[in-house]
């Protein structure tokens, strides 16, 4: 009987309809967790893996030695190299290209480079805007990564110690 | 106002175009402001909800997004309307109109503020309000009927059933009211609820008020009583197959009736345009200035807010769930106080019976 109308007490009481209407009334004055993109950015990791690029010696010469193990590596088969013979006797490539449409942005190029030729970069906000430019050529990776050098040697610095 | 209006016009007009331009005049300036009210209701129920969900809804057209209700606007005008292949078009085309008729005409008898201010002072305004609402029922199983489509007619079903158990609930409420108010003119509802606070029907009413607003919200088909649009099951129930301006008439209809709902509900239990701080020494002088009309927005406002809270907090009810309250708590509930009434009148009970 005390149940019964402890029961009805609730119900027509609207006890746990106040309840409810008591979380969501405390959560309408929290502050709010939306980024409002494209004014404001949440901070990337120095590992974020956006577009590639390919880096250079101090002295200009280009790291990639064509071994072709991020060829291999890559899972998308998004990776094809040609290389040829120097002069020198050092080994280059002659053809670098990524689809970038392939590209699943694994990182596994990024690991598998023993020179820290290739790397991906911090960017992640670009478009294409002609039919065939989603291909980038060795050119437009390495002036990629000379525009962006400074901050792929900051954020490779910043995670050496974890790798 | 309008009296001298229709005076000044009809010494240089016939009688009959005088008061028909009268009555336009009057409409509008009823109307359009429901509609402005209507789009900012819009908003409004998308930023609340977003800020109980720890988001910040609209927010990008115009500063803070308070131009966002335009832009929805623009879009709906510039949408085509699709007519589905075997609908019936006449009916299709009568649908919304049936639907957004009766929730404007009903503010015909809405008193806004002390001194007449309303379109229709009639003697019956509380039964007319029942009875052009009712009328919405027709819209919507006609729409759903018209469109061709197992959604919309599954929808329509669901809507009119629900209508019409829960307007059985509403009209007893309302009962209770023209019982202790011993009126069924809006206008002197609220003038029986002068004094102070304790004097508005809300207190001798109390489980009435609580069952109005529940009835108003199964009468929208707001959440948690909106099982007629469930998105999961039926798409958007009876106006899935509308598009363009023929689905926002419906949507304006519904926020018009929304708004009307709490409209009445201030009107009927927390004492219209009256003030608040009535009968309280420091306070009452103090608020003096203050117009009736915005009492009544302020209530209004406080009301709408609770029907967007409803919507952010609570999950919806499943249909035999909505058909049970509706029936066997909501009218029983009525039918007690409706006696109850009888007897907190017959003993003159407290400060509104005399």
């Amino acid at each position: 009987m005390i149940a019964f109308l402890k029961h009805q007490v609730k119900t027509f009481g609207f006890t746990e309809l106040f309840k409810g209407l008591a979380v969501t009334g405390k959560y309408l004055f929290k502050s709010k967790i939306t980024v409002r993109y494209p004014e404001e950015k949440t901070p990337l990791s120095p590992r974020f893996r956006g577009k590639h690029a390919l880096r250079r010696y101090e002295n200009g010469e280009e790291r990639c030695i064509a071994c072709k193990l991020c060829e291999v590596v890559c899972p998308a088969n998004a990776i094809t190299i040609e290389s040829e013979e120097r002069a020198d006797g050092t080994r280059r490539t002659t053809q670098y290209d990524i689809d970038m449409f392939k590209c699943i942005y694994c990182g596994f190029c990024e690991e598998a480079c023993p020179v820290d030729a290739i790397v991906e970069t911090r960017v992640f906000e670009y478009e294409f805007h002609e039919r065939g430019t989603h291909i980038m050529t060795k050119e437009d990776l390495l002036a990629f990564g000379d525009e962006h050098e400074e901050q792929i040697a900051a954020d490779r610095a910043a995670d050496a110690k974890y790798r | 106002m309008f009296d001298s209006l229709q005076a000044w016009l009809s010494t240089f007009l016939f009688d009959w175009l005088a008061v028909v331009i009268t009555l336009l005049i009057q409409a509008v300036v009823v109307i359009l402001p429901v509609m402005l009210a209507v789009a900012w209701l819009t908003f409004a129920e998308r930023k609340v909800i977003g800020y109980m969900q720890l988001r910040m809804g609209p927010n990008r057209v115009g500063p803070k997004g308070w131009l966002q209700p335009i832009a929805d606007a623009l879009k709906l005008m510039f949408k085509e309307i699709v007519r589905p292949t075997e609908s019936n078009f006449y009916l299709f085309v009568v649908a919304p109109i049936l639907t957004i008729a009766p929730a404007v005409a009903a503010w015909a008898v809405i008193p806004f503020d002390e001194n007449g201010v309303v379109v229709a002072d009639i003697n019956a305004g509380v039964l007319y309000v029942l009875a052009v609402t009712s009328i919405i029922v027709y819209g919507v199983i006609i729409s759903g009927w018209a469109s061709n489509s197992k959604y919309a007619f599954l929808g329509a079903m669901r809507a009119s059933a629900q209508k019409i158990s829960y307007e059985i609930a509403m009209g007893f409420a309302l009962v209770t009211v023209l019982m202790v108010a011993g009126s069924m003119n809006l206008t002197e509802i609220v003038e029986g609820q002068k004094g102070s606070l304790l004097h508005w029907y809300w207190l001798p009413l109390l489980p009435m008020f609580a069952v109005y607003f529940i009835s108003g919200l199964a009468e929208t088909n707001r959440a948690p009583f909106d099982v007629a649009e469930g998105e999961s099951e039926i798409v958007a129930g009876f106006h899935v197959e509308y598009s363009g301006m023929a689905f926002a008439v419906f949507f304006l209809a519904e926020y018009a009736m929304m708004i009307l709902i709490s409209f009445m509900t201030a009107v009927m239990f927390l004492g219209g345009w009256l003030s608040p701080f009535e009968g309280i020494p420091g306070l009452e002088p103090m608020f003096a200035w203050v117009p009736g009309f915005i009492w009544l927005f302020a209530k209004v406002a406080v009301l709408l807010f609770l029907f967007l809270w409803f919507r952010a907090t609570f999950p919806r009810y499943r249909y035999d769930q909505i058909m049970r309250l509706g029936w066997k708590v909501l009218i029983p509930v009525t039918i007690v106080w409706v006696f109850a009434v009888g007897v907190m009148e017959y003993a003159q009970l407290g400060l509104w019976f005399d």
